[in-house]
């Protein structure tokens, strides 16, 4: 392959990652479409869109919360945080609730280790969480 | 040995959106230097000289790569900045960027000079999505006053995969494909991003630049160790009273670090290098901090007494197997068969034979996995069986 066919290629992570932003996931169809327009397989294009777990194959909520679960925010009690984020909306890690708001994942180390514990939602970094503030955290998120 | 900010020289002491306040701290006159007055091999010549080792972990000496990457042929070189900062417990390169950006930025440009690259990327983990204003700012003020008319930065936004951290893996995603190890050789320096030579620095090798073409390899070979020279930023996480960033020369005693410091109490256990680092017991507090003893990127979590062993080693062996790239089988199956066992020791279920089958595992994945990840994979298990062994026996078939 040629230096410019792979980076033509090269365009692949960046459209999903375009898509994603602007569609909320990833559908067979955006992928197809893809796969198309970068004159490669839908098989790579759905492999890289499954490898990356910034990346979904599957509708999302309008708000993404992704509490840590690593080490240093797991000793500070973020499965307390964790079940009672998933008390408070209603779903379980890994589910999305029925009006389309949130969903719900557990995710690995995101950096705030010393401000544990941590949780993202969206882009937004949340620390030093206690289950006494989530409720107001999460109200900012419609 | 008491703290010592080479690296953290401007972290808040400077406004990190302001090229002015950068320029009143000698910014950009380290690149003025080496433009005006050295030549690149006179550059690679310096850093050699300085002793400066990769601070991702690997401890890779830095000039080496960059002569390796000066001297190999290509119409095309690229500087590459790894700000993909995943290992558990490690957050310095957040503290780093979020707090001095033009460093980088002057110590990238320092970097496409002596290589002889154009254009440079800084890979930016998806979780620090929000410190991409802040970098772009950085990158547009020190563009608009002529300061990288030889080199040109873009910044590559990562999408949340811990491997990526790992160079080879690092450039398939800047390519646009699934974060997978590469096989080695060909190494970067020769055979890079798109084929060309490439060098991959972590953050925090690349802030130790501007200080050394300033002040000179002996001002900085004057520090630290015999073979850990300079000093090291450490996140320190856990059970201690204050987290955060220190930076230490390299040698300084653990002790020091966690216990003055950070002021940590009643440790039972000290994990190291995260991940795919060490486990060491307290009555080890003294060891000190260097390349030739332990360090990693200088991920410092802290566990009391109160903590339990197998589970720190089991959810540390769940993280890795869920990270695993999936492209060797020793990482792959060794992972996932090591998290299986770690699970049946965790609720008092270990067979006899579990801790056997361990011991063989390790070196297997130790030899045979395709990359870092695979290969230090086993650490924690290795060590937390050296240590505190007896943990494990009492699990054995406690019901």
């Amino acid at each position: 392959m040629s230096e410019m066919q792979a980076r033509s290629r090269g365009a692949l992570l960046e459209s999903l990652q375009e898509a994603q932003n602007k569609f909320g996931y990833l559908s067979s169809e955006i992928l197809a479409e893809l796969a198309k327009s970068l004159d490669t397989s839908l098989s790579e294009v759905y492999g890289v869109a499954t490898f990356y777990s910034f990346l979904a194959t599957k509708p999302q909520g309008r708000n993404v919360i992704r509490i840590c679960k690593s080490l240093p925010c797991f000793i500070k009690n973020s499965q307390t945080i964790a079940e009672t984020v998933a008390r408070e909306i209603g779903i379980q890690p890994g589910e999305t609730t029925p009006d389309g708001r949130f969903s719900l994942e557990l995710t690995n180390c995101i950096g705030a280790c010393d401000k544990a514990p941590a949780m993202m939602v969206n882009n937004d970094v949340h620390v030093d969480l206690t289950p006494k503030k989530l409720s107001q955290i999460l109200k900012e998120y419609k | 040995m008491p703290e010592k900010r080479i690296v953290l020289r401007n972290c808040g002491v400077t406004d990190p959106r302001l090229i002015t306040a950068y320029l009143d701290r000698d910014g950009f006159k380290a690149l003025k230097k080496a433009l005006d007055e050295m030549s690149p091999e006179q550059i690679i010549e310096e850093i050699k000289a300085s002793g400066l080792r990769g601070r991702g972990g690997a401890g890779f000496p830095c000039g080496l790569k960059w002569e390796l990457a000066g001297k190999a042929r290509g119409d095309r070189k690229y500087v590459i900045c790894n700000a993909d900062e995943g290992e558990v417990g490690t957050f310095k390169d957040r503290y780093i960027l979020e707090n001095d950006p033009f460093t980088l930025v002057e110590a990238m440009a320092i970097a496409g000079y002596a290589i002889g690259a154009k254009i440079g990327y800084i890979y930016l983990r998806a979780e620090y999505h929000y410190l991409l204003d802040l970098l772009r700012n950085a990158i547009g003020q020190a563009r608009e006053r002529g300061l990288l008319a030889h080199f040109d930065i873009t910044i590559h936004e990562g999408a949340g995969a811990y491997v990526c951290g790992e160079e080879s893996a690092l450039m398939d995603s800047i390519e646009g494909k699934r974060g997978e190890v590469r096989y080695r050789p060909p190494f970067p320096p020769t055979k890079g991003l798109w084929g060309k030579p490439t060098i991959i620095n972590n953050v925090e090798t690349l802030m130790n630049i501007p200080q050394i073409i300033l002040n000179g390899a002996n001002w900085f070979n004057q520090m630290g160790t015999e073979r850990s020279k300079g000093t090291k930023v450490f996140s320190v996480s856990g059970d201690v009273k204050k987290p955060g960033v220190y930076e230490l020369v390299l040698g300084s005693r653990l002790k020091e670090l966690v216990e003055d410091l950070a002021q940590a109490e009643k440790i039972k256990v000290i994990q190291i290098g995260g991940a795919t680092g060490r486990i060491i017991p307290y009555d080890m507090i003294d060891t000190p901090l260097a390349f030739e003893s332990i360090l990693g990127a200088g991920a410092v979590t802290v566990f009391d007494e109160s903590r339990d062993i197998i589970d720190i080693v089991y959810r540390t062996m769940e993280f890795l197997a869920e990270e695993c790239c999936g492209k060797c089988v020793p990482c792959r199956e060794g992972t996932e068969v090591m998290v299986k066992i770690l699970e049946r020791f965790s609720r008092g279920e270990g067979q006899e034979n579990d801790i056997r089958l361990l011991e063989e595992l390790s070196p297997a994945m130790m030899l045979a996995s395709l990359c870092g990840l695979g290969q230090a994979a086993p650490n924690p298990v290795m060590d937390s069986l050296q240590y505190f062994r007896s943990a494990y026996e009492n699990r054995i078939r406690q019901n």
